[in-house]
Parts: structure tokens; C-alpha cells; sequence
């Protein structure tokens, strides 16, 4: 089999459009993942911090600390990757605060979510945009 | 069992009664997402750690389910009250059902 | 920032032009000081040795990195190469081989290699260049008697890091004239050749355009002096030659081998333009 120069920039624009795909309609999942959290409860601001870097070097080793002081978890999604769920933190009766740090895989320069279910059964919510920078050698 | 996994906690020797103390795990995983194509372009199965507990004594300081977003390697950070002397113990759960444990004693003054 | 540039608008010099500098925040080095555990400072930064014609100040590659990365190896906690350290210990006291010896058979503690990594590469006794992994092999095959590890595998390149980490905060100073005289020479004429179609050599990312961004990456120096070096990207200790395979495979040319005579020169003479900074392995990178 060949391909004239013509067909393969063609084809190569097809499997360039086929990657960028699963990027963009995660949100479904997202949106899934928050109710299957919350049990559709309402989600609110505030009480729940979410601390990311504004650029991150390189996906694979994101560094990340959620903290909702009072909150008995906390669920950390990555609204861009192909699976969004990230971790979910349940805090015991032994955690000095309700605070977590940890590293984390980003596909992509999107949005990370933190939503914290709180003692009284409310919700809360946080998101940063990473961006996550790729190409170049060290990339 | 995975290879060569290996935990790394770090946990002060001593502490007051009630104070808050900083821990840091680490432990040796690939974390294969379930992502990732070999040479041959056949999909590389899942394969990673997907809960981490810690307890003092009997009692619950976290519960974290992990994702297949976790880095190699996963590294958590967190702080705990350590109401008296006693031990921290630390478990990790794989996907291929291997248990990795390990015990880190604190004293209290 | 204090440079001159090397003469000639370079391949590399036209990429970084056209691609443009996104982020305005980057240029050179930033003003960090590395001091790992509290307690060990690392030299980053220090006055060009005299060999080198048109950099004037030598920065470790940890200046280039953003502070989340370099977070990453300021506490040896932290730092997810010790989990790789931690293995290579065990592996120092183990049996193996016919000859029924571990490497602490014969060197006891490990600590008896601190000051070797920051003379490494050397001439060796019998005329031939030689760096770190030679001896390892050298040990394991004549000694123990058992197999040669490879190059870049995992076993090999924690020891490298676990015997580098008895030298960590040392100055580097790897000798380049005598014997090493020609191994230099010709680890040099390397750094300058273009290769690939890209036509690129070393020099021009890394002498005439470090602190500039090539696309997304903040170009370094391209100093050896932390590796092996964990790198994020791989999430593995990566050794010094995959480093100089992957920059070479980038310009698109055939590379060298890891472990070929090439790139023991070659890393002789790169070595040598990071004398005066300290032995910084396990680093780690982007």
C-alpha cells in the first residue's frame, strides 16, 4: 500500500483531529463523577482550597494539596484527562487537619476540581487550570 | 505482587500528646494507567495501586482511593494527631490483590 | 544575566525566534538557592572553567526548572529517585555471582566512594577512558563473576546514582589534560559537530540559546553534574547517555550507543564544562 504525499497529510490531519478528540468531551464524566459524589446535592463555594501550579513542566508529576478544614472527603477530579477521577480523601478522627497533598498525571493543560463533602452534608467546590506545557526536548 | 515495591514513610520519632504532626509517604509503583500502548499497539492493562489507609492504634487517620491520575510512585502528605505513645500503620492495596504493609512506633512525652 | 554568544545564527537560534518566548517570566537562571535537607548546599552556579570560550558563568540545569520541580529535590523525602537509591543499597550488600561476593565484600561501606563521582570520567590504568558504569560492570563481571547490567537499566543506574550520592556537594573536577588530553579533544569536536537534519550540535542549544525557550522547554546548560537524573517525563532515574541519545535522536540523526566510545568522550568533555559546580545527583528534572 502507498500513499501520495497528498493522502497522507490528509491522514495525518484525520488521526491529529482523532487524538485531540477524547480532550474535549470529558465533561459527561465529570459531570457523572460529581453526582455519583454528591448524590446531586448542590455544590457551593468556598470552604474547600484546591492548590495547583499555574504551569506544570511536565504532566506526569503534577504536584497538587486540596484542604477543607472540617470536611469528611474530598474528591479531586481532572476535568481533561480520559478518566477524569483523580483520589478521593476520607479523613478519620485521627487527622490532625483535612489536608492532603500528592502528585498527580494531567493529559493536558484542563481544569482540576476538588469537591469537598463537608460534617453537615454540604458541598463545596474549587478548580484551577494547569497548564501543562508539551514539545521541546524535555517534554 | 508488582516488583520490587517498596514503602518509605516518614514520621517524627517523637510528638506531644494531641499535637499535630506532619507524615510523607512514598512508595515504589509504576501506576500503569490502563493509557498506554506497547510496541505492538495492544493496550497495556491497568495495573496500579488503588487504596492507601492509614490508622494510629486502631483508629482512622486517612482513606484515600487512588486513580489511575496518580503518578508513579505515589507520594501523599498529611497531618495527624497522635492523642498518645503508640504506632502508625500504613497499608497499601494493588490491583493484583497484593497487600503492602509497614509500621512506623511514635512516642509521646 | 553575563554571556557572549558563539558567532553564526544557528538552526536553533531561528526555532527559538519563530516559536517565540510565551512566557515572559522565563529568560536565564532564576535566583535560587539549592540546599537539600537543610543541610547540604549545592553549588549552582560559579565562574566558567577556563576551557570554556564563550560562556562565562556554568548554572546547574535545577536554576532552569520551575519551583514545583525544584521542590522536588530539596528534601531527599521527597525526592522519588531515593526510592531508587534505597534499592541500589540492598543491592550493594547482596550476593551474587560465582565468585559468591557482594559489592561490600570488598568496598565495606559505601560510603568509602564519596570524592569518586566528581573525578568521573577518568583514565583508567590501562589507557582507556573509563566512567562510572565500566567499573560497576567491570566489578560485577571480573569479580563477582556474574552478568554485566545494562547500560541504562534500573539496577545500573541507581548504583550509579547511589555511588555519585557519596560525592553529593563535592566540586565537580574531572582531569582533561595528560591521558584525557585526547579523550577531551575529541569529546569536543563532538559538542560542535551538527548533527542531524536539523543540523544541530550541542552547542547551539545549549551555548548559544540556554535560558531561551526551544517550543515549551526552558533550555539549560545541559550539564551533567545531577545525573543519573530523575526525569518526570520517564518517572525513572535516566542516565547520562540515554540523555545525549534522546538530544542527538531530536535532531534527527542516527545516535551513537549508550556506552559507545563516543559518548564516554563526549561526557568527559561535558563533564568538564560543569567543573566548579557541585555533584548534584539523584536530580531532578522535568
Amino acid at each position: 500500500m502507498s500513499f501520495t504525499r497528498r493522502q497522507s497529510l490528509a491522514l495525518g490531519l484525520g488521526t491529529a483531529a482523532a487524538v485531540a478528540l477524547p480532550f474535549r468531551p470529558a465533561l459527561a464524566a465529570v459531570e457523572d463523577d460529581i453526582a455519583a459524589f454528591t448524590g446531586g446535592a448542590e455544590v457551593g463555594s468556598g470552604g474547600v482550597t484546591l492548590t495547583a501550579p499555574e504551569i506544570a513542566e511536565n504532566g506526569n508529576t503534577v504536584p497538587i494539596e486540596v484542604s477543607a478544614p472540617g470536611a469528611a472527603s474530598i474528591l479531586v477530579l481532572a476535568a481533561g484527562n480520559p478518566n477524569p477521577g483523580v483520589a478521593t480523601f476520607n479523613f478519620g478522627p485521627l487527622a490532625a487537619s483535612q489536608t492532603a497533598s500528592t502528585r498527580i498525571r494531567l493529559a493536558g493543560t484542563q481544569d482540576v476540581v476538588a469537591i469537598a463533602k463537608m460534617a453537615d452534608g454540604s458541598f463545596a467546590s474549587d478548580r484551577k487550570e494547569v497548564k501543562v506545557t508539551i514539545g521541546g526536548c524535555g517534554g | 505482587m508488582a516488583e520490587g515495591v517498596k514503602p518509605r514513610v516518614k514520621v517524627p520519632k517523637t510528638a506531644t500528646a494531641g499535637e499535630a504532626i506532619t507524615i510523607k509517604t512514598l512508595i515504589s509503583h509504576q501506576m500503569e494507567s490502563g493509557q498506554r500502548k506497547d510496541s505492538d499497539g495492544n493496550a497495556i492493562p491497568r495495573s496500579i495501586i488503588n487504596r492507601f489507609v492509614v490508622d494510629f492504634n486502631g483508629e482512622n487517620v486517612l482513606d484515600v482511593t487512588l486513580e489511575p491520575a496518580i503518578s508513579t510512585n505515589p507520594y501523599f502528605e498529611f497531618e495527624a494527631t497522635v492523642p498518645e505513645s503508640g504506632e502508625f500503620h500504613f497499608t497499601w492495596y494493588d490491583d493484583d490483590g497484593s497487600v503492602y504493609e509497614t509500621t512506623e512506633p511514635i512516642t509521646v512525652g | 544575566m553575563n554571556r557572549m554568544s558563539a558567532p553564526g545564527l544557528s538552526a536553533a537560534t531561528a526555532i527559538a525566534v519563530v516559536t517565540g518566548l510565551a512566557a515572559p517570566a522565563f529568560g536565564g537562571p532564576d535566583d535560587d538557592e539549592l540546599i537539600i535537607n537543610g543541610d547540604t548546599t549545592i553549588i549552582t552556579e560559579a565562574p566558567a572553567p577556563d576551557h570554556m570560550e564563550y560562556i562565562s558563568t556554568i548554572y546547574s540545569g535545577w536554576r532552569f526548572r520551575t519551583d514545583e520541580t525544584q521542590a522536588l529535590e530539596e528534601d531527599d523525602f521527597d525526592n522519588p529517585a531515593m526510592l531508587a537509591v534505597d534499592a541500589a543499597l540492598e543491592a550493594f550488600d547482596t550476593v551474587e555471582g560465582d565468585a559468591g561476593e557482594s559489592c561490600a565484600s570488598c568496598h565495606g561501606d559505601v560510603e568509602s566512594f564519596a570524592g569518586l563521582t566528581a573525578h568521573m570520567p577518568k583514565v583508567g590504568e590501562d589507557g582507556n577512558l573509563v566512567v562510572m558504569e565500566d567499573l560497576i560492570n567491570e566489578c560485577r563481571t571480573d569479580r563477582m563473576q556474574t552478568e554485566a547490567w545494562k547500560w541504562s537499566g534500573d539496577d545500573m543506574q541507581s548504583m550509579v546514582a547511589l555511588i555519585g550520592l557519596q560525592s553529593r556537594g563535592m566540586t565537580m573536577d574531572v582531569a582533561i589534560d595528560g591521558p584525557a588530553a585526547p579523550f577531551w579533544q575529541q569529546g569536543k569536536d563532538m559538542y560542535y559537530t551538527r548533527y542531524g537534519q536539523l543540523e544541530l550540535s550541542c552547542a547551539n542549544c545549549h551555548e548559544d540559546n540556554w535560558g531561551n525557550m526551544i517550543r515549551a522547554d526552558h533550555l539549560s546548560q545541559g550539564q551533567i553534574n545531577g545525573f543519573p537524573t530523575y526525569r518526570l517525563k520517564q518517572a525513572k532515574l535516566i542516565s547520562k547517555h540515554n540523555r545525549f541519545r534522546g538530544c542527538i535522536r531530536d535532531t534527527r540523526a542516527e545516535t551513537f550507543a549508550e556506552g559507545s566510545d563516543e559518548f564516554r568522550a563526549l561526557e568527559l568533555y561535558v563533564a568538564s564544562r560543569g567543573n566548579g559546580l557541585s555533584v548534584e545527583t539523584p536530580a531532578v528534572r522535568q
